[in-house]
């Protein structure tokens, strides 16, 4: 909605506006926080629909006594052997009512109740060996971040700026081997910049260990290597996006004015280009801030890193349909904080956006 | 008859899908202001390259879909026995590729297995050396012949591929149409000519040496890695192509519905796509596989051969990438339709009492051709880059089935070995390479053909 408001008013005055604007500081507090709750019940639906949809997914498209026989294997199946399956998961109970049962039991000791709506509590339940998945989660967030958060502080910087730089020399030779280079890079596969980075840094050069992980300092040597083929691999797509972006900012009249000015080139899309652009920017970055706790699925495998991406490769490989399941939903659940954080993010850097 | 034709549900989608394919290009050449964007395609030089390689991938996915059964030799009471074997017409093409297999690894253009082996040589000694292949390189005496051979061998197989391409351009330059009318140059355009010519004594050359060698070595069970690469195309193209048979009914209806009639319709639909596409997409697209597995797994009576489980399992992994990718472009058609519903000439057609359907169908879809059109072409090449990750993650297609994402996988963990085992690996990405650039190149120039919002005086001059 607040894009609306007037492409055409963008530039010359939101470009003079400062981030701590004191009359808009002032009246964050209340505002913020009615909005910050207005948001949260926005969002419930959204985690209900989700919670449903995997609900239906795990146990209506496949009872559990499928789930049972395919993971013990057609052989030796017998109806004893799926009873004793299912108990051991909780899967021995009925859907949504439990007719056994007296009083709220009958709605609570049921499947739907004990796997799916638990989870809004962040109860996730065990694993298939016996672990608290909410445990593990928590032990498991922080070697993903300790991957995930420079990988993307790192590449922003690098992405914008080599955006930039292409943005300066734009429809030169410089900025067409630029896209060049972009688009051959995208069409690499990321595992090609994980199975080449490990063989030609650890293997042939023995800079870095190819595989392992420790906390603390000494964890340097290991995260180094994943951080940097984690921004080499998002080189060709992000940056042409952000070029995209500021090709577009920079046809628009406020450019035209800075340059009448007498600015120098670099001062307007440094000063003014890019803070214009923050609207798309942010729009695409700062959603996926939370899910950096998720961790990379591929870089966390190959590189044995005990986060989070792992844990959930682990799991889909061991079919552990209870761990798959709760990283669906704390996925999707750090999703919807990511749009909120978008929506707040807007009121920071442009003004005119109002907590509405 | 000697075979039994079988069409698996992926050949019966791709049939559907040339079909429509057909149908739209017959109705684009009648409609002039339809065929002027394509024409700017034409007349970028990286777009008919990359649309000429894109050709030739799609020729050797397209001999790949067609399947028949072998019929056995023996006959059971004069009934005819086919063979369990799904083959494809492209099996039958290159048929020694795929029957001449060694025992195990094998270097590119190698004469001897990767590994030593104790063996009794032709004087009856016990030796432990490295073993001479079985097809690779069998007809030299002396493996020293081996530079020289290859060498001529290529060269040759160049120079017949020059040869022949430089004959058909020559007849398609005097007998083309275009002759005429070409602009301000000679016809075929030059670059092409030149793409021509390289493609084509590359494929000569590779041709003639994989009559007599492994030109890409062989894997862990011996099979030629060149005809495994060849193979795994019609994998990849089919995820690329069959996953916007899903994708473009459900964005095109539920974004023109929301955007169309507002309301109720649009907040129950941008419910379903916020909820859908707040799940991280590996996430969902993991759960869907482990669950379409079981399913699978419960109902073995859904399939009779093999080919067809693997087949089967191809196209519900392209309905899952289907039904979890269809919100980016929903999202952007709603965008559009909201738009363009305020405009006037929809606004007059509606005062006129043009029903709903109407307007849609005459008005407002037309206006969102190119947005689709491009989304589809840009999301080819991530779909087929996506195979390879997901058969990684365990959820991809099935492992007897060949694809890029299977071969990185058996590749990756001979890594380790030394010296080290590299061609299936470099094989796999360098094919996958190819078919990436060529296809984001040519999704560039149809955005660039296609966006109305870019500025195109002077492509009409």
């Amino acid at each position: 909605m607040h894009r609306s408001i007037g492409s055409r008013l963008s530039g010359e005055f939101s470009a003079d506006f400062r981030f701590g604007n004191p009359a808009f500081a002032r009246t964050i507090p209340l505002a913020m926080i009615a909005y910050l709750i207005r948001r949260t019940l926005y969002a419930l639906p959204i985690l209900i629909g989700v919670n449903l949809l995997t609900f239906a997914l795990f146990f209506v498209v496949n009872t559990p006594d499928d789930m049972a026989r395919m993971q013990l294997g057609i052989k030796r199946v017998t109806p004893e052997a799926i009873e004793k399956w299912k108990q051991q998961r909780g899967y021995d109970k009925p859907l949504f009512i439990n007719r056994l049962s007296s009083g709220s039991d009958k709605l609570t000791d049921t499947i739907f109740w004990q796997k799916s709506a638990s989870m809004f509590v962040l109860d996730f339940g065990f694993s298939d060996d016996g672990r608290s998945i909410s445990r593990e989660i928590a032990q498991r967030m922080m070697p993903s971040l300790a991957i995930a958060l420079p990988t993307f502080l790192l590449g922003l910087v690098i992405y914008v700026s080599f955006a930039l730089l292409m943005t300066l020399f734009r429809a030169t030779a410089l900025d067409m081997a630029g896209v060049a280079l972009c688009v051959l890079l995208m069409s690499v596969s990321s595992l090609f910049y994980i199975i080449g980075g490990q063989f030609v840094v650890s293997k042939l050069w023995h800079l870095v260990p190819i595989s392992g992980y420790d906390g603390g300092l000494g964890g340097f040597k290991f995260v180094v290597l994943p951080i940097v083929i984690g921004v080499v691999g998002g080189i060709g797509s992000s940056s042409r996006w952000y070029r995209t972006i500021f090709l577009e900012e920079i046809g628009k009249d406020y450019v035209r004015t800075a340059r009448a000015k007498g600015l120098s080139e670099l001062t307007v899309l440094f000063r003014h280009l890019l803070k214009n652009a923050m609207i798309p920017i942010l729009t695409g970055v700062v959603v996926v801030i939370p899910l950096l706790f998720m961790g990379s699925l591929l870089t966390e495998s190959f590189f044995g890193i005990p986060g989070l991406g792992s844990y959930t490769i682990d799991a889909i490989n061991a079919q552990d349909f209870s761990v798959v399941r709760a990283m669906v939903f704390l996925g999707s659940l750090l999703y919807v904080i990511g749009l909120i954080l978008t929506d707040i993010s807007y009121t920071m850097v442009d003004p005119r956006v109002r907590l509405s | 008859m000697n075979f039994m034709p079988v069409v698996l549900w992926s050949d019966a989608l791709v049939f559907l899908l040339l079909a429509a394919g057909v149908v739209v290009a017959w109705y684009v050449r009648r409609h002039e202001h339809l065929l002027l964007p394509w024409r700017r395609v034409g007349q970028s030089g990286v777009a008919v390259v990359s649309l000429l390689v894109l050709a030739l991938f799609l020729l050797v996915g397209g001999l790949d879909t067609l399947h028949y059964r072998p019929a056995l030799s023996d006959k059971n009471g004069g009934e005819t026995v086919y063979s369990p074997e799904v083959l494809s017409v492209f099996d039958k093409l290159v048929e020694p590729l795929r029957l001449h297999s060694e025992k195990t690894y094998s270097a590119p253009l190698a004469l001897t297995l990767y590994a030593k082996e104790s063996f009794t040589d032709a004087q009856g000694r016990l030796v432990r050396d490295y073993p001479r292949l079985q097809y690779g390189g069998a007809h030299l005496a002396y493996p020293s012949q081996r530079d020289g051979d290859v060498l001529t061998r290529a060269a040759v197989g160049a120079l017949a591929g020059l040869l022949l391409a430089g004959l058909s351009c020559a007849a398609w330059a005097r007998l083309s149409p275009m002759r005429k009318k070409s602009h301000g140059g000679q016809f075929p355009p030059p670059y092409l000519l030149m793409a021509i010519f390289v493609i084509a004594a590359l494929i000569g050359a590779t041709f003639n040496l994989a009559t007599a060698y492994h030109v890409l070595g062989t894997d862990k069970v011996g099979q030629d890695v060149l005809y495994q690469a060849l193979k795994s195309i019609r994998t990849g193209l089919i995820i690329g192509t069959l996953t916007t048979l899903v994708t473009l009914p459900l964005a095109l209806f539920l974004g023109v519905a929301a955007g169309y009639f507002r309301g109720w319709v649009d907040d129950v639909i941008q419910y379903l796509y916020t909820v859908l596409s707040s799940i991280p997409s590996v996430l969902l697209i993991a759960a869907a596989v482990l669950m379409m597995q079981v399913t699978l797994d419960t109902h073995p009576d859904w399939f009779d051969t093999a080919a067809s489980r693997a087949d089967l399992r191809l196209v519900a992994l392209c309905l899952i990438l289907g039904m979890t990718s269809w919100t980016g472009l929903c999202r952007l058609l709603r965008g559009e339709t909201l738009k363009l519903r305020e405009m006037e000439y929809i606004q007059a057609a509606q005062s006129f009492g043009v029903s709903s359907l109407r307007i849609l169908t005459r008005h407002v879809m037309p206006n969102l051709m190119h947005i689709i059109l491009i989304s589809l072409v840009m999301d080819f090449s991530s779909l087929v880059l996506a195979e390879a990750v997901l058969s990684y993650v365990g959820v991809g297609v099935d492992p007897s089935m060949i694809s890029f994402g299977t071969m990185i996988n058996g590749a990756r963990l001979e890594m380790g070995r030394e010296p080290m085992v590299w061609w299936a690996l470099a094989a796999a990405f360098g094919f996958m390479l190819v078919l990436v650039l060529a296809a984001n190149l040519f999704a560039d120039s149809v955005r660039d053909a296609f966006d109305p919002r870019l500025n195109r005086t002077e492509a009409r001059a």
